[in-house]
C-alpha cells in the first residue's frame, strides 16, 4: 500500500470483487420469491382452416389471453418474456409446437394483461394433421433476471380441439 | 505514507467497502430497487477511494526515525570475506 498505484489497484480489485458478491446473494434472493402466476386461454373464433396448396395445414384463430405474471416480478428482474405456444402429438412426432403470440414483458404494472387477438405467427403444421386434433395451449415464460441465472416456466391449458373439416 | 499508515489505509479499504456492500444491499432489498443498489455501492466505492487513495496528512503520523550518518560510521557493516575465500578454496 505504498504508492498510489498500488493503493488504486488494491481498491478496485476488493471492490469488484465485492460487486460480484452482492450480484450473486441478489440473484439467491430471487428464491425466496412467492410465485403464483395464472393464465386463461379462450378460443373465441376460428377464423379460417384450410389446406395451403402444397398440402400443409394452416388455421388462424383469434384468442383472448387473460394472464397474471406480477408474481414473476421481484427487484432482480428486468424483463419477462412470454409466449403461447400450441402443442400437439402426431404419429410422427411426440411433440409439435408452434408458436402463436408472443410478447416482451419490461415492467411488473403491464404483467397483468388481457389481449384479444389473432394469432401473430401462422399456425401450420408439417403435414395434414390438424383436422379434429385435440391440442394444448401453453403459455411459457422466460424471466430475465439483472444478475444470474435466467429461468423458465409454463401453465399448459388443455382441451381445446379443431373442427373436422376445413372453412 | 508511513508503515502505520500503510496498515491503516488498507484496513479502511476493506471495512469502508464492505460497509457500503451491506448498507446498498439492505437498502436496495427493502425498497426493492437493484438500482438503488447500486448506486449506493458506487456511492461507497468513491468515498473509500476519496479516503484510502491519496496521500491524507493522517497516514504521515509515525515517520521513521533514522540513525545519523556519524552514528552510522562508528558501527561499520561486517564484511563478507569469509565468504569469498570458501569459494576460492573449493576450486
Amino acid at each position: 500500500m505504498h504508492s498510489f498505484g498500488y493503493r488504486a489497484n488494491a481498491l478496485l480489485t476488493f471492490a469488484i470483487t465485492i460487486l460480484a458478491f452482492i450480484c450473486a446473494i441478489a440473484s439467491f434472493s430471487d428464491n425466496f420469491s412467492n410465485q403464483t402466476p395464472s393464465a386463461q386461454i379462450q378460443i373465441l373464433n376460428i377464423n379460417w382452416f384450410q389446406k395451403q396448396p402444397h398440402g400443409n395445414d394452416e388455421v388462424s384463430l383469434t384468442l383472448n389471453i387473460t394472464a397474471d405474471l406480477q408474481s414473476l416480478f421481484t427487484w432482480n428482474t428486468k424483463q419477462v418474456f412470454a409466449f403461447v405456444a400450441a402443442e400437439y402429438k402426431t404419429s410422427k412426432n411426440s411433440l409439435n409446437q408452434v408458436s402463436l403470440w408472443d410478447a416482451i414483458i419490461p415492467e411488473k404494472e403491464q404483467a397483468k394483461f388481457w389481449i384479444q387477438i389473432s394469432n401473430k405467427y401462422r399456425f401450420i403444421d408439417q403435414g395434414h394433421n390438424l383436422r379434429g386434433k385435440d391440442f394444448n395451449l401453453t403459455l411459457h415464460w422466460h424471466v430475465m433476471p439483472k444478475t444470474g441465472k435466467m429461468f423458465a416456466d409454463k401453465i399448459v391449458m388443455s382441451g381445446y380441439r379443431l373442427p373436422n373439416a376445413y372453412r | 505514507m508511513d508503515w502505520q499508515g500503510q496498515k491503516l489505509a488498507e484496513q479502511l479499504m476493506q471495512i469502508l467497502l464492505l460497509i457500503a456492500a451491506v448498507v446498498a444491499f439492505v437498502v436496495g432489498y427493502t425498497t426493492a430497487s437493484f438500482r438503488t443498489m447500486m448506486l449506493i455501492y458506487a456511492g461507497g466505492v468513491g468515498v473509500t477511494t476519496l479516503i484510502t487513495i491519496p496521500n491524507w496528512p493522517f497516514f504521515n503520523r509515525h515517520p521513521l526515525k533514522w540513525l545519523d550518518p556519524s552514528e552510522a560510521e562508528k558501527h561499520p557493516k561486517p564484511e563478507v570475506v569469509v565468504s569469498s575465500k570458501k569459494k576460492s578454496s573449493k576450486k
